[in-house]
This record gives C-alpha cells, sequence and structure tokens, in this order.
C-alpha cells in the first residue's frame, strides 16, 4: 500500500464515512451511538465542543478576576490579622527571600492561568480563521494547555493545608479567603474547556484552509 | 529510527476499498485513518498525520501496571492516615494527617476547600486506582476480563487529569515555607508516602498503552 509523504492526502475517518471513538480509536460506521468496544458515545465531530470549551473558559475567566481582588489568605498572629491577596503572597514570600517558592505561586497562579485563557482563545480563533501555524504547532499548544492546567490548583491546596494545620489558638491562625473558592472554581472550570475542545477540529480548519 | 512506523495511512487514491473495519483505526487526536498493525514489544506506532504515540506495548505491562496499582492503593492508606506535617510554636505542636485536615471542624469557606482536598487527593485517586485494579487483575491472571471491566478502564481514564495528588506535594512544600516564619514545621512521614506514590503513579502510566490494552479487553471477552 501507498505511504503518502503528502500529509494532505490522509484520508480521516469522518471523510470516509467513518467514526472514531476518541477513547480506544475503534472505527464504526457513521451513525453509531456508542463504541461496541469501550461503550464511549461517538460523535463524528462535536458541534457544540467549541461552544462548550468557550463557556468554561469565559466562567473561568470571569472567576479570576475576584480570586485576584480578594484575599486569599486571612492571617491571625497574636491578634493582628493580615489579608492576602495572590499577588500579595508572592511579594511577601519575596520579602522573606524565598525566591524559589515565590517563582513556583507565581507561575502557578498567574502565568499558567493567564496562558491558558490565551491559548484557548487563540487555539478557537484559529479554527474559525485558519492561520498560517501550521496544525503540529497547535495541536502541541494545545496539550501543554492541557498538561499544565491542574498545576494552578497548587494554590489551593496550599490555603487549604495551612488553614486546616495552623489552627495554634491565641499564637497563629490562618483562614482561606473567598479567593480561594473562586481561584479553585476558575481552574476547574479552565480545565473542563480544555477538556471540551475537540482537537480534531484543529487538523480540520488546516485542511479546509488548504483546499 | 527509533520507533518503528507500522501504520500505515490510508490516502485518498486507496479509498475506494477499506477492508473490514476492524483492521483500521482513527487517531483520537487528529481522526486519521490508520491501517492497524500492532507494533513489537518496545516499539511504538505513531499517527502519521500528527504524530501522537498510538501504541507503545511494554513487556508483560498489565502485570506490572495491576502491581503498580496495588502499591499505589497501599501507600495511598499511608499517605492519608500517617502525619504529614508537624507544626510546633511556642511549646505546643501539633501533629496532622490529611485524614484529620479533611475531618478538621470545618466551616464557612473552609468547607468548600476541605471538600476539594478530599476529592482531588484521596477520592478521586483511590478510586482511579481501584477501577484500574478491578479491570487489569482478572486479565493479568490470564484469565476472562471481569464484568463491567470496560466501564471502570473508562472511568479509571476519565478521572486521569482529576487526581492530582503531586501537586497536593508541592503545595505541602509551598506551605512549608509559608508557615516558616510562624512556627517551627517538619515533614512527616506521610509525606513521603505521597512522593513514593507520585512516583509509582508516574510509572504506571508510563507502562499504560491504552489502545492496546482495550483491544486485548475485546479479544479477551470475545474469546
Amino acid at each position: 500500500m501507498e505511504n503518502a509523504g503528502r500529509p494532505t492526502q490522509i484520508l480521516t475517518a469522518r471523510e470516509a464515512g467513518l467514526v472514531g471513538c476518541r477513547v480506544c480509536a475503534k472505527v464504526h460506521p457513521r451513525g453509531t451511538r456508542a463504541c461496541v468496544r469501550c461503550g464511549s458515545p461517538l460523535r463524528s465531530r462535536d458541534a457544540h465542543s467549541l461552544q462548550r470549551a468557550m463557556a468554561w473558559l469565559f466562567a473561568g475567566m470571569v472567576l479570576y478576576v475576584p480570586a485576584n481582588i480578594y484575599p486569599m489568605l486571612l492571617t491571625t498572629t497574636l491578634g493582628q490579622t493580615s489579608e492576602n491577596t495572590i499577588v500579595g503572597g508572592v511579594i511577601d514570600l519575596m520579602h522573606h527571600g524565598s525566591y524559589g517558592i515565590a517563582t513556583i505561586v507565581f507561575v502557578a497562579s498567574v502565568l499558567i492561568p493567564i496562558g491558558k485563557f490565551l491559548a484557548i482563545i487563540y487555539l478557537a480563533l484559529s479554527i474559525e480563521h485558519p492561520r498560517s501555524v501550521s496544525p503540529h504547532r497547535r495541536q502541541q499548544l494545545f496539550e501543554v494547555v492541557e498538561f499544565v492546567g491542574r498545576w494552578s490548583m497548587i494554590d489551593v491546596f496550599v490555603v487549604a493545608i495551612l488553614s486546616a494545620l495552623v489552627q495554634l489558638k491565641a499564637l497563629a491562625t490562618v483562614n482561606p479567603g473567598i479567593a480561594a473558592i473562586s481561584f479553585a472554581l476558575s481552574v476547574v472550570f479552565t480545565m473542563l474547556s480544555a477538556l471540551s475542545f475537540d482537537s480534531r477540529t484543529i487538523w480540520d480548519s488546516n485542511r479546509a484552509a488548504k483546499a | 529510527m527509533s520507533y518503528q512506523m507500522l501504520m500505515i495511512s490510508l490516502s485518498h487514491q486507496t479509498s475506494p476499498d477499506l477492508g473490514p473495519l476492524d483492521d483500521l483505526i482513527a487517531c483520537p487526536t487528529c481522526d486519521a485513518l490508520l491501517h492497524v498493525s500492532v507494533p513489537d514489544v518496545g516499539g511504538k506506532a505513531r499517527c502519521h498525520r500528527c504524530h501522537t504515540t498510538l501504541m507503545a506495548p511494554k513487556d508483560s505491562a498489565m502485570t506490572r501496571m495491576l502491581m503498580l496499582s496495588v502499591t499505589a492503593v497501599v501507600l495511598m492508606f499511608a499517605a492519608v492516615f500517617f502525619p504529614f506535617l508537624e507544626i510546633g510554636a511556642g511549646g505546643r505542636t501539633q501533629r496532622s494527617s490529611v485524614f484529620d485536615a479533611v475531618l478538621v471542624f470545618s466551616d464557612g469557606l473552609l468547607l468548600p476547600l476541605t471538600a476539594a482536598l478530599a476529592i482531588f487527593i484521596v477520592i478521586l485517586p483511590i478510586l482511579r486506582l481501584s477501577a484500574m485494579s478491578y479491570a487489569l487483575a482478572p486479565m493479568a491472571l490470564g484469565n476472562k476480563p471481569a464484568r463491567h471491566a470496560e466501564r471502570a478502564f473508562r472511568l479509571a481514564e476519565a478521572m486521569r487529569p482529576w487526581a492530582m495528588a503531586e501537586i497536593f506535594i508541592v503545595g505541602v512544600a509551598v506551605a512549608l515555607v509559608k508557615v516558616a516564619g510562624l512556627a517551627k514545621v517538619s515533614l512527616g512521614p506521610a509525606f513521603w508516602a505521597f512522593v513514593a506514590l507520585v512516583i509509582v503513579t508516574a510509572l504506571n502510566d508510563t507502562l499504560m498503552c491504552r489502545l492496546t490494552l482495550w483491544k486485548t479487553l475485546e479479544d479477551r471477552r470475545k474469546s
């Protein structure tokens, strides 16, 4: 059989009138509802995937605003309470000289979420209006977004650990602020956004552009 | 070449006769239709279009994955019930396990946070590992797959992005530094159980070859 070196020649399951399972890759005739091998629902292309991805993304972006404005952590030491926002916490850590940890928190809570918002918007736009960037590059970007998203949860876990553990009565107590909840939800929503995105559309849009 | 290209992609010229559907697979990433031939153990098969690794069967992967999953469940219990941080200030010491942290009387904003902690760190990882062991155990022992093995395996795969034990470790490290000014803190045995757990889970995931596993499951089910 001919092994085409020209990638545009490759036939997709959709073009062949078939549906591929996204979980186990089994091929079915078009119109099959559920995969006979693994039972996952089958869709040739998820028509609403982009819409759903954008809806989750929007929810995540909205919640990211209070996550940055309101305090993440309320620390009471000997009767004095101090409040810390996400960025405030990073600055605090830098004042204490822990630059490494400050970098980790900054990357996880600021760079990754904002990068994710931009990346998903870019990917969505590139489907509607095909870009010159190759689908390989866009697929890589999508994989990075998928992989890196969960690491934003670091700061939420830090707050949960500190508030559950540091309850030394009069000496020191730590309590979570409202930002901790909105940030956690923001991360969960953007993860759902990435999960709803159908990567096959990245490859389709490229084909449509070339045709 | 470091990997074998065993997938043969179909082009438009060859399309009229696709052959039996069982010989074809569709790349889950880019939907390219490929003629499947399972690579040898240790080999890799990639999609011609998007270069995603589709199959990478490993030697006796099922038995090894089962062992690792069971190990991980055992470690999980140590990680949850042993103390993971010791905090001391002004002569008072407080040792806490994840279990204590979750059970601590929590009200207000702490309640949803501890719930999230319990779900992402304890409940989902345990569910995922048990589902995987359930699906793998009968097959690794050389028999037919268990009833609902497909459902269990699908569940385990769906939970993968939500099991966040490794992120928790970094969280503990950050918490340690943050609290250092307030109190004296040290790491407990559960922290190291968590570290071991992450390594075991990572090993498990590298052994995992989804497509081969699904194929084996189907073949064994039929026979």
